[in-house]
């Protein structure tokens, strides 16, 4: 874009600039070189599925997985209808500048920071002993829905407010209310934006380690209830390669499902999306 | 149509409850960041009025079953570890986006881009893992014991650089082409136009991904806990292992009961109102409208 002279100044900085960016991608390289190597040839449909021997040096990740599944599965459940809700709220009954849509903007944007370690000692205090859910699942999955929420909201009311607003017109002077509005003709409309919400969300739950740790528990069962305890994937890589001498192999080839699996999350999201803008850029 | 339920001009109060549990909605989203706070409040209470705040920088050492609940060698841990990630990640990231949009070709623009955010996807379990396997081992080979302060800020480094890194790029790419194009009209080489023009305008956008960046380094939890060794001390170089204070929380939640409970959540309430500091900061940045204009 821009031309470079060919004094000395120039060229160096050229090299750093360069060097720099290089400095970067080697560690990615080698930490995806390092996962598919080593893990690449421990994975199997065997090992997806055959349960956790002798600590998870042997066997598989199944309950493991299903666990996982729960958790993620409750904290969507939660966090879905709230988010909608929450976001529709915001962007069609309260103009931007009002006190209380910038109020809870104000408070989902800090709450949208605040470390995954501290929902963890939330969920444990909230969760686990004043609702008395114990180690479980359900706690897991409730303190996953309250760290996806701002991300879902925001998202959720962009998507909303993209919009046109000819199609809030037309439907008013349809006669149409405003319930019936929303239902039929904005809610369809932002189905795309809902989607690439819940999709970051859903990758930011199965990313986390920290909140789940005094939450959902470390037992590697096969849950047979919400109530009981789960071990997400993220806290099984954390266990083998800490507390489990000669964990590492099977670490390896859950870190590589769980990234492969996180990777497919954001691919399928940024198809939607892409997908997306470029049907609404089209003149109609 | 005048009659059904869904008209403007019907007297059913489906509207009115619909609109009430949407806000009930948004007040329960809102009040979430309250009840976050006055629950962890709530737990660290008997520390802040049975142990007494000052405790928690004159006692001699954290032994919390022996009453004994000095943070501040933790402090410095959390501190060092997150600042010299900042130090590190800020000309990385800096120079990595301003590689992606001003000296990269287009298609390896795109793939560097591409990698930057798989980067930022990765989570921070992994990039623990990849520490304890790989940085841990090739750091004691050069100088034991291996889990160490270098090994937690060079994995911090690896995590936050992506964080600033997308924010810089993107509000680099902001910056108006006039302002470019009349920097080149004028003679000035490209990296003088980078340096005098672009930076200068993007400022406030890179500084609200440094904010953010620091935020995340002082708030990681398991890539530094797997990686920097966990001694309580006061590190005298950058081989000594640390503890931070989320490693402690982490570490010593399972068996903590009582003082030595509420002593764990102080210690997150700490952390939470340091972190909210730079996260309320960097919110404020971003509300600014990035173009102050080049002063």
């Amino acid at each position: 874009m821009l031309a470079s002279s060919k004094t000395i100044g120039e060229k160096s900085t050229t090299l750093l600039v360069w060097t720099a960016a290089t400095f970067i991608a080697i560690p990615f390289c080698w930490l995806v070189g390092d996962l598919l190597w080593h893990g690449w040839h421990h994975l199997s449909l065997n090992f997806v599925l055959a349960v956790p021997q002798n600590a998870g040096r042997e066997g598989g990740i199944g309950p493991i997985l299903v666990s996982t599944g729960l958790i993620v599965g409750v904290c969507m459940a939660v966090a879905l209808p709230i988010g909608v809700g929450a976001a529709l709220f915001l962007s069609e009954y309260t103009p931007h500048d009002q006190v209380s849509g910038r109020l809870v903007r104000g408070s989902l944007d800090v709450l949208a920071g605040v470390p995954s370690i501290i929902f963890g000692l939330f969920g444990n205090a909230f969760f686990c002993q004043t609702l008395e859910l114990g180690f479980s699942i359900l706690s897991g999955g409730l303190t996953l829905a309250c760290m996806v929420l701002p991300i879902l909201i925001r998202t959720v009311e962009e998507s909303f407010r993209a919009i046109a607003r000819d199609q809030r017109l037309s439907a008013a002077a349809l006669g149409l209310s405003k319930k019936c509005s929303i239902q039929y003709i904005l809610l369809p409309a932002a189905i795309p934006g809902i989607l690439v919400g819940s999709i970051l969300g859903l990758g930011r739950a199965m990313a986390e380690t920290a909140a789940l740790i005094f939450t959902s528990g470390y037992v590697d069962r096969m849950p047979t209830s919400l109530l009981d305890s789960g071990r997400a994937l993220s806290i099984h890589i954390y266990d083998l390669a800490m507390n489990v001498a000669g964990g590492n192999p099977n670490a390896y080839a859950t870190a590589l499902v769980l990234v492969g699996l996180l990777m497919m999350i954001n691919l399928i999201a940024s198809r939607i999306a892409e997908q997306w803008t470029t049907k609404n850029q089209l003149p109609t | 149509m005048t009659l059904s339920s869904n008209n403007i001009s019907s007297h059913s109060k489906t509207d009115l409850y619909f609109s009430w549990s949407l806000r009930g909605c948004s007040i329960l989203a809102g009040s979430l960041l309250l009840l976050v706070i006055s629950f962890i409040l709530h737990e660290a209470w008997p520390a802040l009025t049975q142990i007494g705040l000052t405790r928690f920088f004159t006692d001699n050492g954290w032994f919390p079953t022996e009453a004994s609940y000095e943070l501040t060698p933790i402090f410095w841990g959390t501190i060092l570890s997150a600042g010299g990630s900042i130090i590190l990640a800020t000309p990385l990231g800096m120079l990595s986006a301003i590689f992606c949009h001003f000296y990269a070709p287009p298609l390896l623009a795109r793939w560097y881009r591409r990698m930057i955010e798989l980067l930022a996807g990765i989570p921070s379990v992994v990039y623990g893992f990849w520490g304890l396997v790989v940085l841990v081992p090739l750091i004691s080979s050069w100088h034991p014991p291996g889990p160490s302060l270098l090994a937690g800020v060079l994995t911090l480094t690896l995590m936050i650089t992506p964080t600033i890194m997308l924010i810089t790029h993107s509000s680099i790419s902001q910056v108006p082409t006039t302002y470019i194009h009349s920097a080149v009209a004028l003679g000035l080489n490209r990296w003088a136009v980078i340096w005098r023009i672009v930076l200068p305008a993007s400022r406030i956008g890179i500084l609200t991904g440094i904010f953010l960046g620091l935020a995340r380094a002082l708030g990681e939890t398991l890539a530094i806990l797997m990686v920097s060794g966990n001694v309580v001390q006061y590190p005298s170089h950058v081989f000594d292992p640390i503890r931070t204070l989320t490693a402690n929380i982490a570490l010593e939640m399972a068996f903590a009961l009582d003082h030595h409970r509420a002593a764990l959540f102080m210690s997150g309430l700490f952390l939470m109102s340091l972190v909210l500091c730079f996260v309320i900061v960097a919110e404020a940045l971003r509300r600014k409208t990035t173009y102050a204009g080049v002063k």
